[in-house]
This record gives structure tokens, sequence and C-alpha cells, in this order.
């Protein structure tokens, strides 16, 4: 997706303008004109100028970070704003966020992959400084002081003579016009790890306090006037069913029933066809949703179960001619010929629900020929142009409204639920506020796609030296974003990043191959989505349960196996300024957490057991180097599992906002064992088995381990850090199973069923 | 026409009997502290008190909720916020989005209520029925073990 951003704006004509609107405060912000601007001020008062504003300052001295992200939980404004109160040198007490709404001149609104830290710093931190540098000019011409001899801190600037002006002052009393070429920009001297004041802070979270007293706004909290009510009546299958005709008689007799808006023709990241019943309240709404029936055709997927889902995995992993590769060095096959010691192994994890407490929903209405779309959703800039595509309307036309979100996890990536709310108000004519029922959110998910891995290694003298590896898989690029999929190794086709990545792992291991192969029977029947942390999540349950494995198998340690083949060498030697330090970090995360946790050296009681993992989720190009150690119990008789302890490092490079990166370490970590253990997920005649928290059980409170957080900080460039301990836990978990019984379980999750049929095979 | 008690105000709710008070006290009175979950009963993201008892308002039809206190999160501590459970929540930064924890606050508050200084099985005993999906879990037992501290004056 990077690629994507670059796209936007010609770079060689961005200039960065700092100037006053109305002859008081501060405007600053990319301008993405064709043409140069020769002044800030003239440009953004005649207001002829379509540019990213990233922060501005009221004549009190105020400044408003603007945030193109959804707060779903990782309070990502507090950190971003953190970046620019840095160089801002602001009194922390004078910043502000704001969540802008949708506009092509953001270009790629998305909040996903553990990128927004990691994407936003530099800029923001260059967006905060050139505020400074103008705001000393400025203040320096008040005081009748060179620039040079004058210094920002606290919302003041000082001359070396001991005079200050304050930015308040500033702000209020001066026309500030000031351009920053790329650069300029690019040529602006940031402070670096050790200087910070703001940046490495625990702040307070902005969104916070709300959450506290319960006054914060979430999409499902909108209400416009004389909006109705749209609840979506469960289709009978997960994809494919088309309502034939629709029986209103019974939903006639709800008071306040309004009616039914039937869709026979669908929307491709809807569904192939859909009812929603609308009421005057909720409370009619839901009813009629529950009287209205339906006839409907069920279509084609009407008997795909879980097992038949299964079935062509296995079908097409045997199949040589499945799939396209993702990596490929050496001759794996003449390596295996060789190898002293062989292994294989089958990984699989089950269909997996994102289950946000906030179920999705959307209000949705067109005033004045715009349509607005209020909500918290993660990817505006699919959200606003799929539902301009549905509604018939240029993308212009259409205007998203950010809210917290009650989690997102990937889901609101999607724009069904906008889509739809904005199809249901064009058909009534009316204000439409869509609220999806559990039922209808945990069947009518975009799953995180059912996985089927073999993996096959050889060793020679303690060193692998092949690894095979077949992921076999829902594809989520293909049907969301398929311009974003790349090329496949070899160039035969595209691969799914989406589904692959993490299995290009940093251990050394010269002879590799890793086949991508795409299971459509899954797409067609149960169209998948990006869950937290996405593919690294089944792809290093792969690796980590069989680097394990084939460390016993060769009888070398786990640990120093594992060691051995982080060395940094080559390509995985990593470079700037992300994955900078490479393999290296890995192995010192993992150093970390195992000292840390006592690996190898605690005393255990009977049938408990450690293992350890670890991961460099997200991407190669973007990895957050994590390890972990679980330290479990397991009661042979009944197969039952207790965590008892985690311990995770991860190297973060620079933590903005420790607490806030604890806080999404623990979560995440949580999460992890949750999905690793309690969250099973399967389909039968074409529909989710599941239907609510009596039958999808997520973890309970009295399921939660303890979870011993190790951040680590060497100044490197800010890494992401709420996906990646999501990935590391349940390998970790299975290690520590095999460690405390001898049995290996290699399906997620781990079930006590599952646990006891492995001891039988122990 | 049913006549509610919510946080002390008298309000007069034109909505059939069996309408489940979460949709009253949010859609109608637009109290929006209080949230939807699951509609069973099983999540307690629409928990508030009814007499000063945890309640999961979507099983509570209003027309059984007549007469009763109703308290929700915006109305605790006599509608001033401040209560010691939300002192602990802020003081550890419990809430990630956010979602669940007015209902995990009010289930707290009216657990300790009745329980002011509870032992940790207890705890997760209480708490058990609330569902946090961010898995504050942790933070949310540590949480109430200080706000039973604070309201015995540590």
């Amino acid at each position: 997706m990077t690629k994507h951003i670059k796209k936007i704006g010609n770079l060689s004509r961005r200039q960065v303008l700092v100037g006053s609107a109305a002859g008081a405060g501060l405007v600053i912000g990319y301008s993405v004109l064709p043409h140069a601007v020769d002044s800030a001020s003239k440009a953004i008062a005649a207001g002829n100028w379509d540019h990213q504003q990233y922060l501005t300052m009221d004549p009190e001295g105020k400044a408003y970070v603007y945030v193109t992200k959804c707060e779903i939980g990782q309070h990502v404004g507090t950190a971003l704003a953190q970046a620019v109160a840095e160089e801002l040198e602001i009194n922390w007490e004078d910043v502000n966020v704001i969540y802008p709404d949708s506009h092509a001149k953001w270009g790629l609104m998305i909040t996903g992959g553990s990128w927004s830290v990691n994407w936003t710093f530099d800029r923001n931190s260059r967006i905060g400084a050139s505020a400074r540098i103008a705001l000393i000019e400025a203040g320096a011409k008040m005081l009748g002081a060179s620039p040079n001899n004058c210094t920002a801190k606290n919302s003041t600037v000082t001359s070396n003579d001991g005079r200050s002006v304050t930015y308040k002052e500033i702000l209020s009393k001066n026309t500030i016009d000031r351009t920053f070429s790329e650069e300029e920009m690019k040529a602006i001297k940031l402070k670096s790890f050790g200087e910070y004041s703001v940046v490495g802070q625990s702040k307070l979270p902005f969104d916070l306090p709300g959450k506290i007293d319960g006054s914060a706004k979430y999409g499902s909290d909108v209400f416009v006037p004389n909006m109705v009510y749209g609840i979506p009546v469960p289709n009978p299958v997960r994809w494919g069913a088309i309502p034939n005709n629709v029986d209103e008689s019974a939903a006639k007799k709800i008071d306040g029933y309004v009616g039914a808006y039937v869709e026979k023709n669908g929307f491709a990241r809807i569904n192939t066809g859909y009812v929603v019943a609308l009421g005057e309240t909720i409370w009619a709404a839901m009813n009629a949703a529950k009287a209205l029936k339906i006839d409907w055709d069920l279509g084609e997927n009407k008997n795909v179960s879980s097992e038949d889902i299964r079935n062509e995995s296995v079908k097409l992993q045997k199949d040589p001619s499945s799939g396209f590769l993702w990596v490929l060095e050496g001759d794996t096959d003449d390596a295996m010929k060789n190898a002293s010691t062989k292994h294989a192994a089958v990984y699989e994890t089950s269909i997996a629900y994102h289950g946000c407490h906030e179920p999705m929903n959307c209000t949705a209405y067109e005033k004045d020929g715009i349509w607005h779309l209020h909500g918290g959703n993660q990817w505006f800039s699919m959200a606003g142009p799929t539902a301009a595509a549905a509604l018939g309307v240029e993308a212009d036309k259409v205007v998203c409204h950010q809210y917290l979100a009650g989690t997102g996890f990937g889901r609101r990536t999607e724009p069904d639920n906008f889509v739809l709310a904005a199809q249901t108000s064009k058909f009534i004519g009316r204000p439409v506020k869509l609220m999806f029922t559990r039922e209808q959110d945990m069947q009518f998910d975009f799953h995180r796609t059912p996985t089927y891995q073999v993996v096959e290694g050889g060793v020679e003298f303690g060193r692998m030296t092949a690894m095979n590896h077949d992921v076999v898989a829902g594809w989520s690029t293909k049907r969301a974003a398929p311009g974003f999929m790349p090329d496949s190794v070899d160039k035969k086709g595209k691969v799914d990043q989406f589904s692959t990545n993490g299995s290009d792992h940093w251990y050394d291991i010269p002879n590799h191959k890793v086949r991508s192969i795409n299971n459509e029977l899954s797409d067609k029947a149960l169209p998948v989505g990006f869950l937290r942390a996405v593919a690294p999540s089944w792809t290093f349950w792969a690796v980590e349960s069989f680097m394990d494995e084939m460390a016993k198998k060769a009888g070398e340690d786990p640990l120093a196996f594992r060691i051995a083949h982080l060395t940094a060498a080559g390509k995985n030697a990593g470079s700037p300024p992300n994955s900078v330090g490479g393999a290296n970090r890995l192995k010192n995360a993992l150093l970390v957490a195992a000292g840390r946790a006592g690996y190898g050296v605690k005393p255990l009681g009977e049938n408990e057991g450690m293992g350890i993992a670890c991961v460099s989720s997200q991407e190669r190009g973007s990895p957050t180097w994590t390890a972990c150690v679980a330290e479990v119990k397991v009661d042979p008789s009944s197969g039952g599992l207790t965590v008892k302890k985690v311990t995770v490092a991860m190297d973060v490079g620079t933590a903005v906002n420790p607490e806030g990166v604890k806080k999404q370490i623990e979560g995440s970590t949580l999460h992890g064992i949750s999905l690793a253990l309690y969250e099973d997920m399967t389909m039968k005649n074409g529909s989710i088995e599941q239907s609510n928290y009596d039958t999808w059980t997520p973890m309970r409170l009295d399921q939660a381990p303890e979870v011993e957080t190790i951040i680590i900080q060497n100044g490197h460039y800010p890494a992401g850090t709420g996906e990646p301990a999501t990935t590391v836990v349940a390998p970790a978990i299975a290690n520590a199973i095999e460690n405390a019984v001898g049995a290996r379980v290699r399906s997620i999750p781990m079930t006590p069923e599952k646990i006891k049929s492995a001891l039988r095979e122990a | 026409m049913t006549v509610l008690t919510v946080n002390g105000v008298n309000q007069v709710v034109d909505a059939p009997g069996d309408t489940r008070l979460l949709w009253v006290i949010r859609e109608h009175l637009r109290l929006t502290g209080t949230k939807f979950g699951c509609g069973l009963g099983l999540c307690g993201a629409c928990t508030v008190h009814l007499n000063g008892e945890a309640v999961r308002s979507c099983q509570v039809e209003i027309a059984d909720a007549e007469g009763a206190l109703i308290t929700t999160i915006e109305g605790l501590n006599g509608g001033q916020g401040g209560h010691p459970v939300q002192q602990a929540w802020l003081e550890l930064q419990v809430p990630q989005c956010g979602y669940c924890q007015s209902g995990q606050m009010m289930n707290a508050a009216a657990f300790l209520a009745a329980n002011p200084s509870p032992s940790d099985s207890e705890i997760i005993e209480a708490q058990q029925g609330n569902i946090c999906r961010c898995i504050t879990y942790n933070r949310i037992k540590s949480a109430i073990r200080r706000a039973s501290d604070i309201m015995q004056g540590a």
C-alpha cells in the first residue's frame, strides 16, 4: 500500500505552507496544488488551495493536530499529537486533536497494519518543526532579535538576551507567511532519541476521560432529525442468497414499522442480496426484522461446510500446480534430499470472527446533494468511494464523518455497513441509522480465513538447510483490494500478501520456498477479511511451531536452535529505517523474553511447561521484533489448559507513548490467546453456526493470565505495536504444551478435545 | 406511556411496555454511555443499576422498570462523576476502545457497594459476565482493587 501513497500529488511540487488565515493563528500543511505558491497566507486566505492541513493554531496559542485515523482503542491521536508537540515546543496542555471528514486531499485514509505511528511519526515531527521555525522567526521579529539567537520552549520564544514572547502573543498579533519546499522540510534537523521531552512520555490519551464518564461518542451514538432505524435481516447463508419475495403482513402490524428495503441485485462489497427492516424506533425495526417473511433463493453455497473448505485446501496443497511462489531461495528439493534429519507437519487455523464489541453501524443521509455517512471506520478511502459507486454519484459527493469505534480489528476496513446505510437511506428517502444485531455482526463478518499449511524442513549439523512451506487460505486482498497484490517471485501470477506474509521470516535457511495457494471455495462461500495482524497470525503459527518441532527432532534446544538461525546475514541484516538491525533485534527480543521468564531455568511443576516463539510481524518491510514465553499447565485427563503467565518482549525502537504501547501489547497478547484457545467458529449449510456470545465464546475475565510486557527501546524508528503480539502467543502456547506433556497440537483453536487427541498420539 | 426514573429525573416514555430498557435509555433518552453488545444478557455492555443492583438493561422490559430508581453511567455518583470506580479506571488507564467500560464500571460499582473489600476470586466471579474485546481484564481486576482501596480511604 506504500506504493499507492506515493502516487498522491507530485512530490517535486509539494510545499509546506505555514501561514495565518484572517491575520491570526496558523495553518500548517502540505499544499498539493499543481503549482508552487508564493505566499502561504494569500493562498490560505483565498481558500483556493486543496491541501493536507495537519496542524492549525488559534490566536490563543492552542494547537489542533489533524488525525486522519480511527480511534479503535489504540489512542492513536495522542501518539500522533505527541510527535507534533515534541518539535513544536508547545505546552502539552495546549494540544488538541481533530479527526477530519473524509476528503480525497488526505490521500490514503486507512487505519490498520500497525502502520499509523510508523508511517506518520516523521511527517508529524516535521510539521511541528516547520511551525516552530515560523513561530521563532515571527517571535524574533517582535523581539528585534535574529531568529538564530532565539529558541522555543514551553510555548514561548526566547532570545539569547533573555527576552521572550509567548506563542499566544505571536499568533494574536502577527500574520505569518512562510513556505517550506520539500527539500527544506527534509533538511530540518529533528531531535533524536534521548532529546525528547514529550515523545516517550505516557501522556493521558485524549479519548480516555470520555470513556470513563460515558460521554464518548461512538458511531452508534449518532442521532439526526427524522431518522429511521434499519436492522438487516440475516440471510440464511453467508454468501449467495437472494430474496425472491418478502411478505410484510406480520411486520405491518408492528407499531412504528416503516417498510423493508429489499435488494435483489446485491452489491459486491455487501452481499448477493439483502433485506433491511425499517422502523421509527429501534425496537420496531428489530421486531420487524423478525416478522418479515422472506422467500430466499439460497444460491450455490447452501451446502458448503467448514469441512468442505478444509478438504478443498488439502486437495489444492497436494496438487503441485497450485498456487504461486512468495519465496524462492536455493533448491529446497535438492537440500531436502541431503538433509540428515527431516520433518513435516500440517498446521491449521479455524474460521475466526472479529467480534467488535460495537456491532457494525452507520447513520447515512443526503443533504443538498451531498451524502453524509457517520460512523467509526478504518478505511474512509474505501468506504466513501464505494458508497458513491453504489449510490451512483461522484466520489466527492460522499463525505464520511469519523467517530470512536468500539474496536476495529480490521473489521471496520470493510465498507459494507456504510454502503448499506446509504443505500437504505436512498431507498426510504430519509436518514437511516443502520445497526447490526450481534447475530448479524457474527454471521456477516468478513471473517478470518480458515487456513491449512504444510511445512517440511531438513537439518544438517544443527542447521536447517531447507524449508518448504505451503500456505492455503482464502484471499482477502483479492476480494477487497486486488490492485494491491504483488507479483509472485517467479512473476507467474499475483500473490495475496495479506494471506502469506510472515512466512518470509528472518531465519537464515539457505533453501527456502513458500507457495501461496488460494482456496477459491473459501472465497466464494466465506468472503474473508483482515483480522488483527492478518496473515502473520497463521504463518507464524506454522513457522514457530515448526521451528520447535524441528529443533527437538534434531536434538537441539529450541531457544539455541532459533538463535543459531538468527544471524542477521545477507537479506536478514535489515535496512533503515524500519528493519535496521534485522534479525539481531529479533534475537535480542528472544533473549530478553527467555531471560526474563526464566525459560529453561525456572522450576516447574508436574504437567507444566514453558514455550517460546518469536515473530517479526507485520510485514518484512515493517517488522516489530517480538518474542514470547508462555507458561502453561495441562490437565492430561481432561485436556484442560491453563495459561499461567505470558512474558512478551517487544523491540519497538522508540515508544512514543509507553503506556499506550504497554496497553496494546497486553490487549493483543490476550486477544491472541483468546483466538488460540477459545474463539472457534464453523460453517454448516453455507452459514456460520455460531450466533452470539453463548455459542461463540471469547476469553472471559477468569481466563486472562498475567501478562508481563517488556518494551525494548533503542532509539530506532517507532514500530507498530497493536498487532504483533497477537501472532506470537499461539505457537508459544503450543510449544509449552509439548514441553509440559509431550503432546503437539497443530490446530487453532487448541481446545481440550484437540489437546486430548494430541496426548493420545504422543 | 411509561414513567421511568432515570438518574433522579422522571421521564415519560412513549414506547411499548415490552421495549427493552436499554433502547429507551440509549435511543429515546439519548443517554448513550450505556451500550448494546449482544441483546441476550451475555456480555454486560448494557449494565445499569436498578435500585442499586446491576442489571442487564437489554433484558429488562420498561414496564418492569417503572417505579424503580434507574442509574446509568451518566448518573453514577449522583451525576457528579468521579465515583471511586471511575477514579480507579482513570488512574489505571483501563479503557482502550472503551465500548464495554461503562458496563464494566456499573457492574463493579454495584458489586463494591455490596462487598467493599472483596477477595480476588470474588472480583473475578462478580465481573465474569462482562466481556471486554480489547481484553483489558487484568487492568479491570486491578482497578476494582484500587477502587475498593479508594472507598476505604486508602
